[in-house]
């Protein structure tokens, strides 16, 4: 029994540190389905995680932080949409302009508004989102193998990590199953076509990339005032880039993103539980070595051992109307 | 009538709306001064004085562009390739292991001109190296290089850090480094040339590594402009298609690019290590490798460009610090979003100003931006 309790409790960790991935994959699918590379997903959710944090410390509502995140972070989807889409820029620089513009003026701001070294001051209680324990946990906790997985890995999380998981089968919905969604994938596949039939190409583009950013400012959110109670210096970690990397393995499809994106927490679960603890037949691992496996198994998993994975044909390349 | 990018004199090309674009970009850097409550102006100022205030500021001022023009150059041979190398941080950090080994092993034995070529071999051969798998990965398998390069920094990170706290520890100290080289590690410093000049420098690390970026520079310029490999990796940057049309080996283009960018990015652990600290220790690359996207963007990937891109940013670095001494608020961040907004006005938004410079120039003189010769030939 004891070792499913570890079973249940690397579930557990597995659904806390997937969400930012998933919201930021999610986040990925919008505006790459519409033709628009987004390398800039990390400095975006840095930009949200900072804001949230900020905006819940003075506010003291966790509610104001999320929104501001969300504002925040579109503003910033929308510099990369004006470079990508009116200006017809290289997509991949403007990302990663965005990537040090957020990483640079969070801490020059946290450091000129708060005086703690770029962190922002921690925040609690109606400030934060705090775990949401699901009718009857409690009360299943005692019936054996269901109970557990119900108590501990569903239920007590933040409204954050439902809305994530909602976001799946939504996401699915608007792409696969509502006019905007066919208009979006059509305008990353051929935009030419979306143009002869008469719709804005740029504005389909700039509609993808404020969902981008709204879905970027609530993984932020969910890393400064849901996971942990502050913003820290890059707090994001590269986690920007993995959620990448995770929707080109899902091949830009909402289900197999959440799979890829839980895959990618798993990883790093095990990795932060297993930090310097002796393997059996192995000897004890470097800490080292589990903190760079998720960046280790994401170049292999890049490294197409799953087929290939092909892009929206229309991705990076921006619209010219008149030729 | 929507038909931009027609020509424009070579000078707008390449120097004046470049010059715009940065302007920019500084303009955008000094609201952000504003906002943290400073005055930019005053900023400005400061910053300059502490860049060029003097021999010695002046000595740190090349100290560090010399560290840019290697990252840049390594940015640049990519770029003209199409391929985007956000990994220069990690190969330089990576060559700095080269470097070591090189250093530690040798400088009781030999003398620093003996150890000097031997760690520009092994420097260049660990930056390349670390080059080679995203290489691989985007010719033979078609995994973006561009997030193989960033995981690869992480990867740099890490490595270093089981290194620096493992193996390569000194004995006697409690730091995350090696053990200090002895003269034989230690590069000679070049502040002569400002005494010679009349200008004092008390103790600045400006070392013979500047020439060899100087060097760099050349090779770089020789290599893309004037041989048949250049010529190769120039069309696959231009037209993957057109490069494949003609029998090129895209994948063998792809590969050595790649080690080129990656050996001059572990160039640029010399110039610290050897040249400075004679000790490699934790993260001693610090961002350089992500300001040589900037330098390589501003450049216009030109090597000639590259030279005083690296020279503004390395004015940035020794004004920066200056700056933070006198504005607490406004610290060595600062360049990262400088960097940012470089990247951003000079890389993807460098067309903006484009359409209204050329409505100025049809309205001064038709003929310089083609319309008139247009409609001669038809």
């Amino acid at each position: 029994m004891n070792s499913y309790m570890v079973l249940i409790q690397i579930a557990d960790a597995t659904v806390r540190v997937s969400v930012p991935l998933l919201l930021a994959a999610l986040a990925g699918l919008y505006s790459e389905r519409s033709g628009i590379f987004d390398i800039g997903l990390e400095g975006k959710m840095l930009a949200g995680a900072f804001a949230a944090g900020a905006a819940a410390y003075v506010s003291g509502s966790a509610w104001v932080g999320l929104g501001v995140a969300i504002i925040v972070s579109i503003a910033m989807s929308l510099v990369h949409g004006v470079a990508s889409i009116s200006y017809r820029g290289n997509q991949i620089v403007s990302g990663v302009a965005i990537n040090f513009i957020a990483s640079g003026s969070t801490v020059i701001l946290g450091q000129a508004w708060f005086q703690q070294g770029g962190r922002t001051p921690s925040v609690s209680g109606a400030a934060r989102f705090g775990d949401i324990a699901l009718p009857g946990a409690n009360a299943i906790r005692p019936i054996p193998i269901v109970g557990p997985i119900y108590s501990n890995v569903i239920s007590g999380h933040s409204i954050i990590v439902y809305f994530a998981f909602l976001m799946v089968p939504f996401t699915w919905w608007v792409l696969f199953r509502t006019r905007f969604g066919l208009r979006l994938r059509a305008v990353g596949e051929n935009p030419a076509a979306v143009d002869t039939a008469g719709i804005s190409v740029a504005w389909l583009r700039y509609r993808a990339v404020i969902c981008t950013g709204i879905l970027t400012g609530v993984a932020g959110a969910y890393l400064s005032i849901a996971q942990q109670a502050s913003f820290v210096k890059d707090m994001s970690a590269g986690r920007g880039f993995i959620a990448l990397a995770a929707l080109i393995f899902a091949k830009w499809k909402p289900v197999p993103v959440m799979l890829a994106c839980l895959l990618f927490g798993f990883l790093d679960a095990i990795s932060i539980r297993y930090q310097g603890i002796a393997l059996p037949g192995i000897g004890k691992l470097p800490a080292q070595l589990m903190q760079a496996l998720p960046y280790v198994l994401t170049c292999v998993l890049l490294a197409g051992f799953i087929g290939k994975a092909i892009p929206p044909r229309a991705g990076g390349v921006p619209y010219v109307k008149e030729r | 009538m929507s038909t931009p990018y027609a020509k424009l004199p070579g000078w707008v090309d390449y120097g004046l709306i470049p010059l715009i674009n940065v302007v920019v970009a500084f303009l955008v850097a000094g609201l952000v001064v504003l906002i943290v409550g400073e005055n930019p102006f005053e900023a400005a100022v400061i910053l300059v004085k502490g860049a060029l205030g003097g021999g010695q500021n002046i000595a740190y001022t090349l100290y560090y562009a010399t560290n840019f023009i290697f990252t840049g150059l390594a940015v640049a041979v990519a770029f003209h390739c199409g391929l985007f190398n956000i990994g220069g941080e990690g190969q330089a950090y990576v060559g700095g292991l080269g470097l070591s080994i090189v250093c530690l092993s040798l400088d009781t034995t030999f003398p620093w001109w003996i150890n000097f070529p031997l760690a520009i071999v092994a420097t260049a051969l660990f930056g390349a190296l670390w080059a080679l798998i995203p290489a691989y990965l985007q010719a033979r398998r078609g995994s973006h290089i561009v997030i193989t390069t960033i995981m690869f920094n992480f990867i740099a990170a890490s490595l270093m850090v089981y290194l620096l706290v493992g193996p390569l520890k000194a004995a006697n100290t409690m730091a995350p480094q090696t053990r200090d080289f002895l003269p034989g590690g230690q590069l000679p410093k070049l502040n002569f040339i400002f005494d010679a000049l009349g200008m004092t420098v008390r103790s600045a690390p400006f070392n013979v590594s500047f020439l060899l970026a100087l060097a760099a520079s050349v090779f770089v310029w020789a290599l893309v402009w004037r041989t048949r490999f250049g010529y190769e990796l120039r069309t696959m940057g231009f037209s993957p298609e057109a490069a494949r049309y003609a029998g090129i080996n895209e994948s063998r283009i792809i590969i050595i690019t790649m080690l080129i960018s990656g050996a001059l990015a572990g160039l640029m652990s010399i110039n610290v290590v050897m040249g400075d600290q004679h000790h490699v220790a934790l993260d001693f690359a610090s961002g350089a490798g992500f300001v040589g996207i900037a330098v390589a963007l501003m450049g216009r990937s030109h090597p000639f460009g590259i030279i005083p891109a690296a020279i503004l940013f390395g004015m940035l670095y020794q004004g920066g610090a200056d700056l933070s001494f006198e504005m607490p608020e406004i610290s060595r961040d600062m360049i990262v979003i400088i960097q940012g907004l470089v990247i951003l006005f000079a890389g993807a938004l460098e067309h903006m100003f484009r359409p209204a410079i050329q409505t100025i120039f049809a309205s001064l003189s038709p003929r310089s931006v083609g319309i008139a010769a247009k409609a001669e030939a038809r």
